[in-house]
């Protein structure tokens, strides 16, 4: 290894970043780096596990898929990193510099203010002070940083945001402090405005880091879907990536993946799953010179198509263009914090002004009223109405994401705790989304059938073939010795067992989805293939109502279909709804004043998705879905749905109180700050105790998801 | 008195220590992969790992 990485090191090497979604634990790290490792020409590999990603630096003759396949043959699949989804950079290490800054800043500066407090004075007090202001004001310029460029943003907009008090009372604070400190008076307020600097950073970095995490899972689970086609240019194949795809290629699709752009069928026929696109569940089979769209999977046997449109002008791109112009709702609405902020800031400017105004005219000089205003901004600066927000919503985010409940930013939160009403799409939402075995055909199987199934299934990567070695070895089937295994694409699967002829093919006349096992000397067995409803669907809708949300189907598939879950289900539903009748149903709801929360997983829920007040999408869905939707859940239960209501409600109430405790500790302190009676001291107690108390109340969320 | 003039540079001495070893590891990357950098401690056999 270290031979070949010297010689490797020799010729200037290459690095190459893969995305490895399955990666979450010390065992994937260390397979994956060391299968790449392996791999002669391999320099090194270092896995970034926050990230979903490894790195691996290695010989540019060491191409791209020789990387990938040592990688599936340690068992993960993967892709090269695209360069439009290179991650957002993190949000939270900007704030982590300032955060130190202000902590050690915060730490010596109260150690001198104490000393003050317990009586120093004279020359001694005024060491301390210029020590408090060496350290202090070049700290507040740094940490406070990232409060004046939003703030200085807000201003220039002609707007106001929290950030505005917080700077002006950082920056009077500390001009008043210097200037006391100048004059060698007995106060300076240099430790309370470190210590407001500290508790607001760590409220910003505590949700930026929250939104990081979320936004690293659910991003490993985007890059996923690389589209692209194997392209036939005078008989050779080759891979092209769906950006590149150009009308008039001919692209082959094996069975089982999905089409990248739209085009015409040219040789050979198949069945298509377009439920993605169209929410129809049943397949549509599709020959010579048939149409077929971008985005449906390809069921049976290869095909070769030419491409008619690919990129902007394909359907799928006609449905990204209709979510564009669907995300209104989401964009107008304004998050609690500013909304607080809002009347918080006009009210504390006023009083401060107030309380300059007053003592003027109760004829103290300007000096002294100065004083008294500026106490007024220190003791109203939102320290704790800072925190009100982003430590309930982190506590509560940390909750659902054990839960496995991805929630992509704070205000999905708050806006998903008020829906009244809830839209379901059918086909991979309230169902599985794909063909499932059905589970009497199997319990009917004998012991030496169903290994017999395993066996031949577990050769193929058909989704049928797939979908029956899931389901039977979930039941313990181990798969049955075979021999002389045989696939003939679009018929299915042949070998010798026992000395007898078994096969498993598809049935003769093809009524909806089904395979056929086949036994010499045996009867045959016909196993049919539907999509099924997630479990604890019941549960799962009964607890919507009692939360007073009223679910309803709005699905794209053929009424048949839909009356069929409705009736299972209970609900009312609306059938062969296009993209836009989603959408328009959304926006009539609204219109009649209900919040609507759109659950859905296709890419023909994406503008549906967009246009709801909050929406919830499977990890299952299209990447579509996932990326319109505002909380992601990952397992096959519905129970995330009702249980993530539940979690923000609770967490909105948590907020509310904590808007409670903070202004009320305005509430006391403001009338003793305007009344001239706020020491450095009393400032110092009041702002860490408000503090202490909003993070104490916000932990009770850590059980919220439960 | 005479002892705070050694005692404020030394403790100043000592936080900006510690201030500029975060530093130092927050250029070095040691931020990039919290959940990386705690799992790793439990693969037990690095040694036969890529170097």
């Amino acid at each position: 290894m270290t031979a070949l990485a010297r010689q490797a090191g020799q010729s200037a090497l290459e690095t190459t970043v893969l995305v490895v979604p399955g990666m979450h634990c010390a065992g994937c790290m260390a397979k994956v780096e060391r299968g790449l490792g392996g791999v002669s020409g391999v320099a090194s590999a270092r896995v970034n596990l926050t990230a979903r990603q490894v790195r691996v630096e290695h010989d540019p003759a060491v191409a791209m898929p020789v990387l990938i396949d040592a990688l599936s043959a340690a068992g993960f699949a993967s892709q090269p990193r695209g360069q439009e989804l290179t991650p957002p950079s993190s949000a939270a290490k900007p704030l982590l510099a300032p955060l130190a800054v202000a902590g050690f800043a915060c730490m010596n500066v109260m150690l001198l203010s104490v000393s003050i407090w317990s009586g120093a004075d004279g020359s001694t007090r005024d060491l301390f002070h210029w020590l408090s202001a060496g350290i202090g004001v070049p700290a507040i310029i740094y940490a406070g940083m990232p409060f004046f460029r939003s703030a200085w943003g807000a201003v220039k907009r002609g707007s106001t945001n929290m950030d505005v008090p917080i700077s002006i009372g950082v920056i009077l604070a500390t001009g008043l402090s210097l200037y006391e400190t100048v004059r060698g008076a007995p106060e300076a307020w240099f430790d309370g405005t470190l210590m407001l600097l500290l508790f607001l950073l760590a409220g910003r970095a505590l949700d930026a880091a929250m939104r990081d995490r979320a936004r690293a899972g659910v991003d490993a689970l985007l890059r996923q879907a690389a589209p692209g086609a194997m392209v036939v240019t005078r008989g050779e194949l080759s891979w092209l990536a769906a950006p590149d795809l150009l009308a008039g290629m001919i692209m082959r699709v094996a069975a089982g993946e999905r089409l990248a752009a739209d085009g015409e069928v040219i040789s050979g026929a198949s069945w298509f799953d377009q439920s993605l696109l169209t929410g129809e569940s049943a397949p549509v089979r599709a020959a010579t010179g048939d149409r077929v769209l971008a985005g449906t999977l390809n069921l049976e046997n290869p095909v070769d198509v030419r491409v008619e449109a690919a990129g902007q002008g394909t359907t799928l791109a006609e449905i990204a263009r209709l979510m564009d112009a669907s995300g209104q709702t989401r964009s107008a609405y304004v998050r609690i914090a500013d909304r607080a902020s809002r009347l918080y800031a006009p009210a504390v400017h006023s009083l401060a002004a107030l309380t300059f105004i007053g003592w003027m005219l109760a004829g103290a000089g300007f000096y002294q009223a100065l004083v008294h205003a500026i106490a007024v901004l220190i003791i109203t600066c939102p320290c704790a109405l800072g925190l009100a927000v982003p430590v309930a919503q982190v506590v509560a985010c940390g909750a659902l994401m054990k839960r496995g409940i991805m929630v992509k930013d704070g205000s999905a939160l708050e806006r998903i705790a008020t829906v009244d009403r809830a839209l379901l799409d059918k086909t991979g939402t309230l169902t599985m989304g794909s063909p499932l075995p059905d589970p009497a055909v199997l319990e009917a199987l004998p012991a030496d059938a169903a290994a017999v199934a395993v066996g031949l299934a577990s050769h193929s990567r058909h989704p049928l073939s797939r979908a029956l070695v899931e389901a039977l070895a979930a039941r313990g089937v181990r798969p049955a010795d075979l021999a002389d295994v045989s696939e003939e694409a679009g018929q299915g699967l042949r070998a010798l067992w026992q000395g007898r002829v078994v096969a498993l093919r598809r049935p003769e006349a093809a009524s909806g989805i089904a395979a056929v096992l086949e036994i010499a000397g045996q009867p045959t067995w016909l196993i049919p293939f539907a999509d099924r409803l997630r479990p604890a669907t019941g549960a799962a809708l009964a607890g919507l109502r009692a939360l007073g949300v009223e679910p309803s189907i709005l699905s794209g598939d053929n009424a048949a279909a839909v009356a069929e879950v409705a009736q299972a289900t209970g609900l009312t539903g609306q059938s062969a709804a296009l993209p836009q009748d989603k959408q328009a149903e959304i926006v009539r709801l609204q219109a009649a004043g209900h919040k609507v929360l759109m659950v859905g997983d296709g890419l023909n829920d994406g503008p549906a998705l967009a246009a709801a007040n909050a929406s919830i999408a499977p990890g299952t869905a299209s990447d579509v879905g996932r990326q319109a939707a505002d909380l992601v859940f990952l397992g096959d239960s519905l129970d995330a749905i009702p249980c993530a209501i539940r979690a923000a409600r609770r967490t909105m109430r948590v907020v509310r109180e904590n808007f409670v405790l903070a202004i009320g500790y305005n509430v006391l302190a403001v009338p003793l700050a305007m009344a001239g009676y706020v020491t450095p001291l009393v400032a110092a107690i009041a702002m860490s105790t408000s503090s202490l108390i909003v993070i104490g109340n916000s932990l009770r969320l850590a059980g919220a998801a439960r | 008195m005479n002892g705070l003039a050694m005692l404020i540079p030394v403790a100043l001495g000592l936080g900006c220590l510690g201030l500029a070893a975060f530093f130092w590891a927050l250029k070095g990357d040691q931020f990039e992969d919290l959940d990386g950098a705690a799992a790793r401690i439990l693969i037990d056999d690095e040694n036969d790992g890529p170097a």
